[in-house]
């Protein structure tokens, strides 16, 4: 096991060092570095400020300065907002994203699971068919289009929720609806063929021999069986919704990082994307190595090897 | 136990005289055997779901690729005077030809905001969310099986090396980095569109090549997985060993034996990732990621239309429905192949 | 009509699938009387294993009992409801499955799940439940039970699992034990010892015993009587002594001859059953074992024959024995 853990992490430490020299790199691919849009500045100043940013510097000392103040946290300043660091804009920005983020995985585990559950367990009636082609639809339908569909109607035309800003409860309605559907529908989908998976078990038949009722040998036998696959669907899930707020932040309006990342990059705010990018894929990679690990410690078959 | 009394008064001799052969065989009822392929193709013929989504597939392709080259309007011509018609209307001049006895094709959908016939524009945008699906589908089945083929075949520590490699690409979040290439490569591509001998990437886009970069640096690796997964079962059988036995070369063995019997699984996975891939296309597409202007694609038309939503609404529902109905049906579809390549795998 | 512990007549029970009805038992009838063991042979798909779920009310869907009469220790199965069966289920009849390895849920203790049924049937406490099992593991001959209590399945081999069904099914001291093939997926050497282990307790306990195998050699030494399947029907029943040396079925004497014998003096050549057992889905008019019988006979195809009662314990349904019959009466009216 401690063993499994330690490769898991030094895994996650290669591939943040790798997502790092890759956004190093690519960020150094466009030609001109990142004053050449503002056309107003002269030659002389636009030196000066390459040298201020250390961009003047060759190629590995930059990367090198980089690296360094990666492993610091210190992302820089903003090319763009004038005196902020970047690391500052993170903080101030990220507790909104990751409110919003969590609730939405909150909802979709609250939602996918019973859903699924309750189709399994009806299979082939009228209620199994209504939840698969509700599952089936939600995979299909791209975030921006519920996120809009779903302002137009309750926002613009019927007025019943606000349609921008992350001010009262009820703000929260529809970029919750629009991040969580998605993950919901795709959980339940997933939930359904485990749960079926798992009712065709030996141990199911040997529950009931026992005497034991229908209630008590799903809830205790078949449950804790059956979400082993959706626990592994977290990881992954915590990365959708943290890269699906990019979509949802931009069109409600919401000040969260999904937005200032959006804007960074129209902007071209060169420090601050890579410094998103960074911070959210640390993010990513920890979270999928703790659900991982986590997902081992669950499973008792896996316990002592 | 009690006992019925079975002779009965029309019993005869005759009836105890031993049966033959062909009288035995009448009862034994076989059921005829079919090929695995014709089998599988026998029950997705038979699942409507499927069938309804394919006949839909078709009907786009159709809409999307050959109706707009004979449409009277084309998706980049700007009819002035002509802007956010609603779908049917016609503008000032267009009514004045059409008093004057000229035809006037209708804006089905009405117009845009530089006075461009929507309609055109959905058709071509669907044109070029498909070929994104179906490209990148394309690039991530071949490096995806080859990978895979080669680590599960080779084994030992080849495998090892490789499935890091994918374990590695796995674990990166793959939006950001998309978001992250696209947005870096599109000035290099430009640059070198104009070289002499790179001009298709003007017409391409450069956007749309770093969308299908990223597919081929990043999305093969689910693929990967799969093929090796299936190699390694399918290396274990006889009929490899006896291949090996009688001095197959390697490339052969993986061509002729492991993916012949792998296509089910390529057929499924490929299909369903052509979904994903217009998914991912339209979600650039929306943060402006997407395709060069002024090419349209399903994803940037509906972002496009936010912006006038309030007073446009009809502008963004074409798009927004087709582009579900899309990933929908391609959805439904793999989801029949894969029930009719394995019946087991059926939820 | 009598005091058999369990009494099963002219059971009807089909599987309504899509493709059509499988008509899975076909008019069976069997007995066990109390602290007997009863051994039901037969090949796969023959409704050995359905013949047992359906005493226990374990017909699984699609599977539908449609005729028939079975009667368990007092009990009328057929118009029980369900919350009479729970409570009968793991009390008073107890199965043990095929394959260990997977009868045991993989995610909760060994004890966790003796306990369970203890708790569910009994007023004892936790404690009382887990001190009575230990003392069961303790029965069926594991050692160290308390650190075995605490363990998961998978850390225990197969042989141990199939000892902890085997004391999981035995915790409420149950009338009836149905074994289910309870040796098939084990090592050889490990299945003699789970079988001594299992009538070793039926001495201790006093319990019935249905086992369920297609090996003839694990009914020979356990079984006081037999009872042969083939397609949803007892083609023949009696004492395991009569079963092995005096068969009367084509189908028994087939079996036989397909097991090898190390005791026989001469070299046999084993003779197999040659054919696939009939599509159940569309079983024919007369005798299911007609087509791969060597004895056939044109009735056979036609018509299914009815049981002759060869001594008190001993029955067969066949043809031929009717055809004896048959030629003794005209016999004896010609003569």
């Amino acid at each position: 096991m401690l063993k499994y853990i330690l490769k898991r992490v030094v895994l996650a430490a290669l591939t943040i060092f790798l997502v790092a020299t890759i956004t190093f790199l690519l960020m150094n691919l466009v030609p001109g570095g990142p004053f050449v849009a503002e056309k107003s500045i002269s030659e002389q100043a636009q030196q000066a400020l390459n040298e201020k940013y250390g961009l003047d510097q060759p190629l590995i000392v930059q990367y090198k300065n980089y690296m360094k103040n990666i492993l610091k946290g210190d992302f820089g300043l903003s090319l763009k907002q004038r005196g902020r660091t970047v690391t500052d804009i993170i903080t101030s920005k990220f507790p909104v994203s990751a409110r919003l983020g969590g609730l939405s995985v909150l909802t979709a585990l609250l939602i996918g699971i019973p859903l699924g559950s309750v189709a399994a367990l009806n299979r082939g009636k009228w209620i199994d068919s209504v939840i698969i082609v509700i599952a089936t639809c939600g995979i299909a339908v791209p975030s921006f289009v519920l996120c809009t569909v779903g302002m137009y109607t309750f926002g613009v035309n019927l007025g019943w929720l606000p349609t921008f800003g992350l001010t009262t409860p009820l703000h929260y309605v529809l970029p919750i609806f629009s991040l969580s559907f998605y993950p919901t529908a795709y959980i339940a989908r997933l939930m359904r063929s485990s749960m079926l998976d798992v009712i065709g078990q030996d141990y199911m038949r040997t529950a009931r021999s026992k005497g034991l009722s229908q209630f008590i040998s799903l809830f205790k036998h078949a449950l804790r069986n059956a979400i082993m696959p959706v626990v592994t669907y977290v990881g992954p899930l915590l990365a959708y919704t943290l890269t699906g707020s990019f979509i949802v932040e931009k069109i409600f309006v919401i000040p969260g990082l999904g937005k200032e990342f959006i804007s960074s990059i129209s902007n071209r705010d060169y420090t601050l994307i890579m410094g998103t990018t960074i911070f959210l894929a640390t993010l990513i990679i920890l979270m999928n190595m703790l659900v991982d690990i986590v997902y081992k410690l669950v499973d008792p078959r896996i316990k002592l090897k | 136990m009690t006992k019925k009394n079975p002779i009965s008064f029309h019993l005869s001799v005759e009836d105890f005289m031993p049966a033959s052969d062909s009288e035995k065989q009448e009862l034994v009822q076989m059921r005829p055997s079919v090929g695995f392929f014709r089998d599988a193709m026998i029950r997705l013929f038979k699942n409507k779901v499927a069938m309804v989504s394919l006949v839909f597939i078709i009907l786009i392709m159709i809409f999307s690729f050959v109706i707009p080259n004979y449409y009277p309007y084309t998706y980049n011509q700007q009819i002035r005077g002509s802007e956010y018609l609603a779908p049917m209307q016609f503008s000032d001049q267009e009514l004045a030809r059409r008093e004057a006895g000229e035809k006037v094709f209708p804006h089905i959908l009405g117009t845009d905001n530089l006075g461009r016939d929507y309609a055109v524009r959905v058709m071509v945008g669907s044109r070029i969310s498909l070929l994104v699906g179906l490209i990148a589908s394309g690039i991530i089945l071949i490096i995806g099986s080859v990978f895979g083929s080669v680590a599960g075949f080779f084994g030992g520590w080849v495998d090892l090396i490789m499935m890091r490699i994918v374990d590695i690409i796995y674990t990166i979040p793959d939006i950001l980095l998309i978001v992250l290439i696209s947005f870096s490569i599109s000035d290099p591509l430009a640059a070198l569109s104009k070289l002499p001998g790179f001009q298709w990437i003007q017409i391409v886009g450069a956007n749309l090549i770093s969308i299908f970069l990223v597919f081929a640096l990043l999305y093969w690796v689910g693929m990967a997985r799969i093929v090796r997964g299936q190699v390694l079962t399918l290396k274990q059988s006889e009929y490899v060993t006896a291949a090996k036995a009688l001095g197959a070369s390697n490339a052969r063995i993986i061509r002729k034996h492991l993916l012949t019997n792998c296509i089910g699984t390529l057929i499924v996975t490929t299909t369903l990732q052509i979904p994903s891939s217009i998914f991912t296309e339209s979600f650039l597409s929306f943060l402006g990621l997407g395709v060069a202007i002024p090419l349209p694609s399903l994803g940037s038309l509906a972002s496009d239309a936010i912006n006038g939503l309030n007073t446009y609404p009809y502008l963004l529902l074409a798009p927004a429905i087709l582009i579900s109905l899309i990933i929908l049906s391609f959805n439904l579809f793999g989801d029949g192949l894969r029930d009719a390549f394995d019946p087991k795998m059926k939820s | 009509m009598n005091d058999n512990l369990v009494d099963i007549r002219n059971a009807r029970l089909s599987f309504f699938t899509p493709a059509g009805e499988v008509k899975a038992l076909n008019d069976v009838s069997l007995f066990v009387r109390e602290g007997e063991v009863l051994g039901i042979v037969g090949e796969s798909g023959s409704g050995k294993s359905v013949t047992a779920y359906s005493l226990m009310g374990l017909t699984a869907h699609p599977g539908r009992l449609i005729g028939g009469d079975l009667h368990f220790n007092g009990h009328h199965i057929n118009i029980m409801t369900e919350r009479e069966l729970r409570k009968m289920r793991g009390n008073e009849v107890s199965i043990i499955f095929q394959d260990p390895m997977t009868s045991l849920n993989p995610v909760y203790t060994i004890g966790n799940q003796i306990t369970e049924v203890i708790l569910l049937h009994t007023d004892k406490t936790k404690k009382e439940a887990y001190e009575r099992a230990r003392e069961l593991l303790q029965l069926v001959g594991i050692n160290e039970p308390e650190r075995r209590l605490k363990q998961y399945p998978h850390e225990l081999s197969g042989g141990m699992r199939q000892r902890v069904m085997i004391a999981i099914a035995l915790a409420c001291e149950p009338k009836l034990l149905i074994a289910d093939e309870p040796t098939t997926a084990l090592d050889v050497t490990i299945q003699a010892q789970i079988l001594e282990l299992m009538m070793d307790l039926k001495k201790k306990l006093g319990m019935a015993i249905i086992l369920i195998t297609h090996d003839l050699g694990v009914v020979a030494g356990t079984c006081d009587r037999i009872a042969v399947m083939y397609a949803g029907k007892v083609v023949e029943c009696g004492s395991t002594d009569e079963i092995f040396y005096s068969p009367s079925h084509e189908y028994t004497k087939g079996l036989l001859q397909s097991v090898p014998n190390i005791y026989e003096k001469e070299r046999k050549k084993l003779v197999p059953i040659e054919g696939a057992p009939v599509d159940m889905l569309n079983p024919p008019a007369g005798c299911p074992f007609a087509p791969r019988c060597h004895s056939c006979m044109k009735i056979c195809l036609k018509q299914m024959p009815g049981y002759t009662n060869l001594s008190d314990t001993h029955y067969s349904a066949c043809w031929l024995l009717d055809k004896a019959k048959f030629e003794k009466e005209g016999e004896a009216r010609n003569g």
